[in-house]
């Protein structure tokens, strides 16, 4: 199969062996039904997300995917009247199962969101903190000291605000607010991290920066990343997913292969037409 | 770095703190309807005596008589001698309260009104913003007067002025009028603590509310209306009487219920200017001292607490007021919702 | 003011003057409409900076009072309770009246207050089925109930031998804070329940991310940010009880003498100025136009210290 507008081909950076410092842990999911009310939104997705992998999520508005990603740490469940059937398993236990607590779900599944949304009376490094603190970890203020550094150097932001780190969070740019929030995500050690379209508020340099540093976060982090950008997905994931709603508003996985057989040699028909730009 | 998550266990430890914080917080909501309630069980309970005794009859008896009889005694009830079949507590009719009540309320809000919707519309179509904001604010200080303040001014200044100035120019010109000399008859005595010194009192505390909704209503008139008018070649006031308080109509009506409610509530400043007379009797003068709702209970709940039936009456007074005020609020809310959907 | 010409009638009807006739009545009609209402605006503001004057007027000689051809402040009006003189009148101050409305307000303030923010959260964050609506028409009727019936309530059902419920065998300072409670939380729930409704989702979700649960985040999270909105609520309705009267008139009676003792009759400041104002005794009446200046001093602190507050770092997302 031919395409008729391709996207540049995934750079040589995907292709990289990723060395893996903290092995990262794998999310299975079996057949996911998500609903809204009595609508369903979702149906069926099964999905066997790879640790230490940088997975994308791609698809036309409306066909699931934030759903689906929401899904991952029980985030959706937060909007009145949405349900989700199915299992999702994180190292063997279900997060959906009947006993299963979706607050403890949500400290090793982590989230960062569309618009960044530092906590405004806080400052930096009471952020970066936020999640440790207000979950009754028990930190030193030394031990505190370093995971602050820690995270925003990983997050890409330390050089930029060390010396103000006791000021407001939104005192920040846009791309500076989002690399926080990144930060705050993993000052919890999460297993998985969730990102949902975390650049599309942002200008092409902050992009770029974050989409650096998602290539250092990979090797400690499974990384899943929705993203309606074609190019960001076939830039920085290894492995991509893509999703279709049908006539029904029903939202379906179409597609599911590593990055670089979903843009030069996608299976199904559907995949391509979206990826050719035919549509979406 | 070593591995700082809580226990990698998805099942919940401990007590569940969301379902105690959601239990507190259902509480606190289940006890407010709990008092509204118990405001109205506790009023109908302890008003059975009364209610029991005289149904309906207890808004159309024009007689307060709180003095014990024994049977025998020839009494003076509705205007008629009557011979007391047994001993009562008292003879209790509150038709001079209502009365009390419902003209200094309606005599205010006839004052407040065209007061506050003038001001409204100065402020909103003849001021620029910044000034009309201030001047609003300044006439909407009023409000946070307490209403004993009101009671202070009005009984130690307002009644002077009253009675030395005001009321005997009205009664002087107005009592030569057919239909108003009902309400400033010519030779009335004017003591200056009456229902009309309570009327003005009570006008200017009703009068930030119905400024304040009216200013927001009239705000709200789309421009296209107003300009459409003067594109007719309109002057500014028909524009304002023709297109703005037609539309507005709806809202500065509920401002004036409102102000109303409000003002059948108020107690101290009306306590305090209204005289507290002679109840027996009830003319359509203006000037006569006598009582409203709120200020018979406020004047009688000491001598109400020594005795049953007594006590049960003035209840009764109260639940009438709760009733009459809770109507008036709620109609109020819904013309003046009505009127600002959508642009709040 | 422009004046917007007529359109030509096309009509040969009218004759010239006729139609400039209508145009200057309609224009003196319209000059007078609106010299009517700019003078029934400065009249409506005049009426309250002529109420303010005589209060203050009435006032500051009995708290300041020139002894000797000097200026004193009057302390005794706020530290001392009415002492007898020895020519029978009243001297000493309202010190009863300013402890007691103190104490009431305290006791009310700490029950309201975690009962309003609690009904508040509610409704923002819970809310939902017939249990909302309903409590949102109660509200809405609980604020607008008069608060004489209020303190009519409190008397029916706890105070005396033929209350219903018997709690008090007289009146009592804690009965007066009860009324006041009724009156305070309605007030607060609304403002509260405003406030936290503009608190975008976003944070919420953020908190919610991180793996709190959903109490800790409203009180976490979400109550800190709007910590200063609160706190206003919460100050406009104190300043609104401290100016009621008869519920507190009904529930406290009144006291000549400092007490401290909840669970007796006391004493409040607007009771003792209505008492006062109305004994129609020289010696008293102008301590009463002292409180009343007193009183309105401290409410107009209370609200400008609220839109102080409020004018500083607003929320932003």
């Amino acid at each position: 199969m031919t395409l008729n507008a391709a996207p540049p081909a995934p750079t040589a950076s995907v292709q990289r062996p990723v060395e893996v410092e903290r092995p990262g842990i794998a999310l299975h999911v079996r057949n996911m039904n998500i609903y809204y009310g009595s609508f369903l939104a979702v149906q069926g997705v099964s999905i066997d997300f790879e640790p230490n992998t940088i997975t994308a999520l791609i698809g036309p508005s409306g066909c699931g995917k934030s759903t689906l990603l929401r899904s991952l740490n029980r985030m959706h469940e937060t909007l009145r009247n949405a349900r989700a059937e199915g299992e999702v398993i994180l190292e063997g236990e279900n997060i959906y199962a009947p006993d299963a607590d979706p607050v403890r779900v949500r400290r090793r599944i982590g989230m960062v969101f569309q618009k960044a949304n530092p906590f405004p009376t806080m400052s930096i490094y009471d952020n970066v903190v936020a999640g440790l603190k207000l979950n009754g970890v028990n930190r030193s203020k030394a031990e505190l000291d370093e995971v602050v550094e820690t995270s925003l150097r990983q997050a890409a932001l330390w050089e930029e605000v060390k010396g103000k780190i006791k000021q407001s969070g939104a005192s920040l740019s846009g791309g500076q607010q989002q690399r926080l929030c990144i930060a705050r995500a993993i000052a919890m050690e999460p297993e998985v991290l969730l990102l949902d379209e975390p650049c599309s508020a942002l200008d092409p340099i902050a992009t770029l920066k974050i989409e650096e540093l998602m290539q250092d976060l990979v090797s400690r982090y499974t990384i899943i990343i929705v993203t309606h950008n074609m190019q960001q997905a076939a830039r920085c994931s290894s492995k991509t997913a893509f999703m279709l709603a049908d006539e029904k508003r029903v939202g379906h996985l179409i597609e599911y292969a590593p990055t670089a057989e979903i843009f030069t040699k996608p299976k199904e028909k559907r995949t391509e037409d979206y990826i050719s730009g035919r549509f979406g | 770095m070593s591995a700082a998550a809580p226990p990698s266990k998805l099942r919940p430890s401990g007590l569940n703190g969301d379902r105690i914080f959601g239990g507190i917080v259902v509480a606190c909501a289940v006890f407010v309807i709990f008092l509204l309630v118990a405001i109205i069980a506790v009023l109908i309970l302890r008003s059975q005596e009364t209610l029991n005794r005289y149904g309906l009859d207890f808004f159309t008896s024009r007689t307060w008589d709180p003095v014990a009889r024994s049977a025998g005694e020839e009494v003076l009830i509705n205007g008629r001698v009557t011979t007391l079949k047994e001993a009562v507590p008292g003879i209790f009719g509150a038709l001079p309260f209502i009365y009390g009540t419902v003209v200094t309320s309606i005599l205010a809000l006839l004052i407040a009104t065209p007061f506050a919707v003038g001001s409204a519309i100065y402020v909103s179509e003849y001021c620029p913003r910044r000034i009309g904001d201030i001047i609003s604010f300044i006439i909407e200080l009023l409000v946070a007067i307490p209403s004993v303040a009101y009671g202070v001014f009005g009984f130690l200044v307002l009644k002077n002025i009253m009675r030395d100035s005001v009321s005997p120019f009205l009664r002087d010109t107005l009592g030569n009028v057919p239909i108003l000399n009902v309400f400033f008859p010519k030779n009335a005595t004017i003591l200056g603590l009456d229902l009309f010194t309570a009327s003005v009192v009570l006008a200017v505390m009703i009068l930030p509310t119905i400024l304040a909704v009216s200013r927001e209503i009239i705000r709200q008139v789309p421009r296209l209306q107003k300009e459409g008018m003067l594109a007719l070649g309109a002057t500014k006031w028909e524009s304002i009487r023709l297109a703005v308080l037609p539309y507005a109509r709806s809202g500065i009506v509920g401002g004036a219920m409102l102000g109303l409610a409000r003002g059948i509530g108020e107690t101290m400043a009306v306590t305090m200017t209204i005289g507290n007379g002679k109840l027996n009797n009830i003319t359509g003068s203006l000037f006569q001292s006598t009582s409203s709702l709120a200020s018979a209970i406020a004047s009688q709940f000491g001598e109400a607490q020594a005795e049953r039936t007594y006590g049960s009456a003035i209840v009764e007074l109260g639940l009438v007021l709760l009733i009459v005020s809770s109507v008036i609020n709620l109609s109020a809310r819904v013309l003046v919702g009505r009127a600002t959907r959508g642009a709040d | 003011m422009a004046q917007a010409q007529p359109l030509q009638s096309p009509a040969p009807d009218f004759t010239f003057t006729q139609e400039r006739a209508r145009f200057l009545r309609r224009r003196a009609s319209n000059q007078v409409a609106g010299g009517c209402v700019m003078t029934l605006t400065v009249l409506s503001c005049a009426i309250l900076f002529v109420l303010l004057g005589y209060i203050f007027v009435n006032g500051i000689s009995t708290l300041f009072p020139s002894v000797e051809g000097s200026v004193t402040f009057n302390s005794d009006f706020f530290l001392k309770p009415p002492e007898p003189l020895l020519d029978g009148t009243v001297g000493g101050g309202v010190s009863q009246a300013i402890v007691g409305t103190a104490m009431i307000l305290l006791v009310a303030g700490i029950f309201a207050v975690p009962i309003g923010l609690g009904t508040a959260i509610y409704m923002s964050e819970y809310g939902r089925g017939p249990l909302y609506r309903i409590l949102d028409f109660t509200i809405d009727l609980l604020a607008g109930l008069p608060s004489i019936v209020i303190g009519l309530f409190i008397l029916a059902a706890l105070i005396g031998d033929l209350s219903v419920l018997k709690v008090f065998n007289n009146y009592s300072g804690l009965a007066g804070s009860m009324a006041l409670v009724i009156i305070m939380v309605p007030i607060i729930a609304r403002s509260v329940e405003q406030i936290l409704k503009l608190v975008p989702d976003s944070l919420r979700e953020a908190g919610l991310a991180l793996g709190l649960p959903k109490w800790k985040v409203t009180m976490r999270i979400v109550l800190p940010t709007v910590a200063g909105g609160i706190a206003t609520g919460v100050m406009l309705s104190l300043a609104r009880a401290a100016g009621e009267t008869a519920p507190v008139l009904l529930t406290i009676l009144g006291n000549n003498f400092l007490s401290t003792n909840m669970l007796q009759p006391m004493d409040a400041l607007p009771v003792r100025i209505y008492t006062y104002a109305t004994s129609g005794q020289p010696d008293l009446v102008p301590k009463a136009w002292a409180g009343t200046l007193v009183l309105v001093m401290v409410i107009a602190l209370i609200s400008l210290l609220v839109r102080y507050a409020t004018g500083r770092k607003r929320y932003d997302a």
